[in-house]
């Protein structure tokens, strides 16, 4: 009886192992992630237009409708990547996610301040190679260190009345996103 | 013949266990550190790399892409105020307040979180677009058939899930506690 007990609490300690294991593998696992729906539609880093959501097709789930909304999905193996977003005149947000949909820096268009969203974005190592210096007189341009080499960056422009949806998708159609020299 | 019946029970019992649980927390969504406002529930972290491990599983088996903390907050309402999980083929009306945020926008999603087809192709209603009385208050009636003022179509589906996205909002950053937020209420009328 004891041991019969005993064989049991052990399982459910293996168990416990086993979902905490499964839990933590489930990012790397996972086939059908945010990256992995973009991947075939989205040219490595150039800003790509997304379709609005419809009740038929939509990119991902829990997309919101309001918004217009486009994605880079980039690479800085071969370089940094330099963000322009001009603003549209509701509200427009950028936010970085890694690899794994973590979202590990937003920032909207008040915070921003300007009439356009101006970022460098690059690995930590090339954040370290860019001169002394170099960070003062590029003040203008806000600098964002990514935790992973590839991963999104999502625009979404808020379209306030469905009649609005065509500017907010001009405003985002201007917005670039390409490589550049770390100098 | 006794250790190796016995380990093959304990493994056996070992994966049903450890998948089982995991298989649990990952399609209910469970996450830590949530904030509960009435009957919606937002998770702030999620939009940051504070995330947990749970909430980190289940955006990558959904292929969501949560909202930034620096971008919003997302409230999420599977039932109404006092628990009646929301039905499609019901009424139920939104109304009262919002937290401070520059926009809002509520929107209508299945389970799965598509989109909900309707005849008048209306998911949601943003803060600017919605009727309000003299006091600035609105009321929106969620509802199969179609309803005067703010009427959000649920297309008869039986489960429905509200999301509440509040952008540019000092809510989730600053403040934790529930009163400072009141969150519009969710009350059910008539089931036909």
């Amino acid at each position: 009886m004891i041991r019969a007990l005993l064989w049991i609490l052990g399982a459910i300690l293996l168990g416990g192992i086993v979902h905490l294991a499964t839990v933590l593998a489930m990012p790397q696992a996972a086939t059908q992630d945010a990256y992995a729906r973009l991947a075939p539609l989205t040219p490595v880093n150039s800003m790509v237009p997304l379709a609005t959501p419809t009740a038929e097709t939509s990119v991902m789930p829990f997309m919101d409708p309001a918004f217009a909304a486009a994605v880079c999905r980039y690479d800085l193996s071969s370089g940094i990547v330099k963000l322009n977003a001009p603003l549209s005149q509701a509200y427009t947000s950028v936010t970085f996610y890694t690899r794994n949909s973590v979202a590990y820096y937003a920032i909207d268009d008040r915070a921003a301040g300007r009439r356009a969203i101006e970022l460098d974005l690059m690995t930590p190592a090339q954040h370290a190679e860019v001169p002394e210096g170099e960070d003062v007189t590029a003040a203008d341009r806000l600098i964002i260190e990514s935790p992973t080499r590839t991963g999104l960056i999502v625009l979404r422009a808020l379209a306030p009345e469905p009649g609005l949806m065509p500017m907010a998708r001009q405003a985002l159609a201007n917005a670039q996103c390409r490589i550049g020299p770390v100098q | 013949m006794r250790l190796l019946f016995g380990s093959c029970f304990a493994l056996l019992l070992a994966a049903a266990v450890g998948l089982g649980t995991t298989w649990l927390t990952i399609s209910r969504g469970v996450a830590f550190g949530a904030m509960t406002v009435g009957a919606w529930r937002a998770w702030p972290r999620t939009g940051s790399v504070d995330i947990d491990p749970y909430a980190r599983a289940t955006i990558a088996r959904t292929g969501e892409l949560p909202l930034g903390t620096g971008d919003g907050v997302a409230f999420y309402a599977r039932t109404d105020d006092t628990g009646n999980v929301l039905d499609g083929r019901c009424t139920f009306t939104i109304s009262g307040t919002t937290p401070t945020a520059r926009y809002w926008t509520v929107t209508l999603y299945d389970r799965s979180g598509r989109l909900v087809a309707n005849t008048l192709d209306r998911h949601g209603f943003t803060s600017t677009e919605i009727v309000r009385d003299v006091d600035g208050r609105f009321t929106i009636s969620v509802a199969p058939r179609a309803r005067p003022g703010n009427w959000l179509p649920t297309g008869g589906i039986e489960r429905y899930v509200l999301v509440w996205r509040l952008y540019d909002t000092p809510v989730g950053i600053t403040s934790r506690t529930t009163k400072q937020d009141p969150m519009p209420a969710i009350v059910r009328k008539a089931c036909s």
